[in-house]
């Protein structure tokens, strides 16, 4: 982790105590234990514990958060996509649990594609229904067996997925008001000027510590010094 | 005799209606007068927050953040900074921590004046709202005379806040105000809390259990209604919040009438935090001493040339942040506001998904509206505090 101004972990001793950690770290190891074909793997980060499972285990891992004695995650706090053009499976499905009981939070992410499915958990959590069909519309992952997988944050009749990182920050369409036909119409957008994008990525040190290893705390740019 | 077949019929609420709190399309599906199905349909606001945020630096994306939900835009902002701290792994100092737990609790207060009154106007009370607005005037007032801005402040910034408190007097004006906002408290109650009017618009209406509470993830003040003391300012408290004392009102019944009194009871709390942190408030600076961070100051830029490229590296490019991810949450005055954070290294979010506690309650209004008479409906739509701009996003 990269700590740096304080010598000691700053990020964790800010929220956590040391015992919440070991907490963490003990419940990490018994969700692998008790889940052995669903978990990939269990990691701590900035004091938060991330669970990696397989797609179509979402449902039994979520329950058994939810019921068993150790976790009782009752709470879904959120669920969100993120896009990685890179990958094989590009998208990253992330859900975000909370325990009232043991006062932990936990993230499950699991990998999608396009053509892959992510199974529905809205008969685990009641809140999941709205945060499916966020991420069906803003990324265009399917949730199998969601009660009513309907587009919510875009326009009626909207086409794309506009969080995905290959959809322009301008988006496709553009509507006015026609006064000859007396109706909105929906045109492509046209832009006066070619939409300008700043790379200010540069060289300067950055904001990491100096006592890291040069490899530790190479960044995006740096490249640009050398090459 | 031949049958006569009743059929239900659908109705438009919205998206523009007085009592919507903002641009809320709701298809009610009624029998009669009951609604038999409430379908909301949001979006009507949506800017693309999320997407513009991943377009911008870190410091650039701040402002997004009291766009959100601009009835307590300092949650936000606190969510947001505390996120990008604890990637950066920077500790702020005293001053900062104490400024900002103050200005929390302001805009926590600005927010309840806006809903509790806003709400008693929604069911035939007006007198609140002509006296509540005069007291959220004051506070805006507070907010401009720190920041420069009533409402969109970008006051907070990671690594502290923008500026020192000004040197007029500032908070010795907050503390009076607490104790001529007490006054203000007891009329209030008077008008409402036992009112007949009111009590029968409230009471028994948008009973919310527990169980059902937590499974479609409730948070805040609609949660605490129903009895379970959960705030995140005690559970998991960040700044200055640990050293503050105060209690967390919750509720019994979990319908609106609760929801109302944990709101009122909430303003009390606030103020007593506010006390605390006028009291306690520490000297010192007010931002993290790094520049590869945080600006320098304006004297300074103009006379040191090393303090001058800090100033231009930090408004050209921005800072880098290492690569990681972080779900932050605070207690914001409508429920748990959350962001979600990933970083790649660079010196923008790669993504930066925004947890807003409205979006979660307007979920389940069709939860807590079934049933219910028409009438019933910009009661429950006013009790769970929606703001559409942290909905929509």
């Amino acid at each position: 982790m990269g700590g740096h101004t304080n010598g000691v972990d700053g990020v964790t001793t800010m929220l956590l105590s040391s015992e919440q950690i070991e907490a963490l770290q003990d419940l990490g190891q018994h969700i692998a234990a008790a889940l052995p074909d669903e978990v990939r793997e269990t990691h701590l980060a900035q004091g938060e514990l991330v669970v990696s499972i397989n797609r179509h285990d979402v449902v039994r891992v979520l329950t058994f958060l939810r019921d068993d004695p150790n976790c009782l995650f009752v709470q879904l706090i959120d669920v969100c996509g993120v896009d990685y053009p890179d990958r094989d499976e590009r998208f990253e499905v992330v859900y975000n649990l909370l325990s009232l009981k043991h006062n932990q939070r936990v993230r499950v992410k699991l990998p999608a594609a396009e053509d892959t499915p992510v199974p529905s958990v809205v008969d685990v959590f009641k809140a999941a229904n709205w945060f499916e069909r966020e991420v069906w519309d803003m990324y265009g992952v399917f949730f199998s067996g969601h009660p009513d997988l309907r587009r919510l944050l875009t326009d009626y009749g909207f086409e794309g997925h506009p969080l995905r990182k290959d959809f322009p920050l301008t988006g496709l369409v553009e509507m006015r008001y026609d006064d000859e036909q007396a109706r909105v119409v929906y045109e492509p957008v046209r832009l006066t000027q070619d939409f300008r994008n700043f790379d200010f990525l540069s060289p300067w040190e950055g904001a990491l510590d100096p006592s890291v290893e040069a490899a530790a705390r190479a960044l995006p740019g740096d490249e640009k010094a050398t090459g | 005799m031949a049958q006569t077949e009743i059929k239900s019929y659908n109705l438009n609420f919205g998206p523009q209606h007085p009592a919507a709190h903002g641009v809320l399309r709701l298809i009610l599906e009624l029998s009669g007068e009951v609604v038999e199905r409430a379908d909301p349909h949001v979006g009507l606001l949506h800017r693309g927050t999320e997407k513009l945020i991943e377009y911008k630096t870190y410091l650039q994306a701040l402002p997004y953040f009291d766009r959100l939900d601009y009835a307590c835009p300092l949650n936000m902002e606190h969510a947001y900074v505390l996120g990008v701290e604890k990637l950066l792994g920077i500790d702020v100092p005293p001053r900062a921590k104490y400024i900002r737990t103050l200005y929390s609790e302001i805009t926590r207060i600005i927010n309840h004046i806006m809903n509790t009154t806003s709400f008693a106007l929604d069911i035939g009370a007006m007198t609140p709202m002509l006296w509540g607005w005069e007291e959220r005037e004051h506070l805006l007032e507070f907010c401009e005379r720190v920041s420069g801005a009533r409402m969109h402040m970008a006051y907070y910034r990671p690594g502290g806040v923008a500026k020192d408190l000004p040197d007029d007097g500032l908070l010795d004006d907050i503390y009076k105000w607490c104790d001529r906002f007490e006054a203000f408290m007891v009329d209030m109650e008077s008008l409402l809390d036992e009112n007949r009017i009111f009590k029968q618009r409230c009471v028994d209406i948008g009973i919310v259990s527990q169980e059902d509470a937590l499974n479609w993830g409730f948070t805040g003040p609609v949660l605490r209604a129903t009895g379970i003391p959960w705030d995140l300012r005690k559970a998991q408290p960040y700044d200055a919040f640990e050293d503050m004392e105060f209690d967390v009102p919750v509720g019994t019944t979990g319908d609106v009438y609760a929801r109302y009194l944990v709101r009122m009871e909430e303003m009390r709390q606030s103020m007593r935090i506010m006390r605390q942190c006028i009291e306690k408030m520490p000297d010192g600076p007010v931002k993290v001493d790094d520049n590869k961070i945080v600006a320098p100051s304006r004297p300074e830029m103009k006379r040191s040339m090393e303090a001058l490229i800090h100033h231009f590296k930090l408004y050209t490019e921005g800072f880098k942040v290492p690569p990681g991810e972080t779900y932050t949450a605070v207690e914001a005055a409508t429920g748990e506001f959350g962001v979600y954070l990933v970083s790649d290294g660079s010196n923008r979010p790669y993504r930066c998904k925004i947890r807003s506690p409205g979006y979660v309650h307007l979920q389940g209004l069709d939860l807590i509206s079934r049933g219910h008479m028409l009438a019933d409906i910009p009661a429950n739509i006013g009790s769970i505090d929606v703001v559409f701009g942290e909905i929509d996003r």
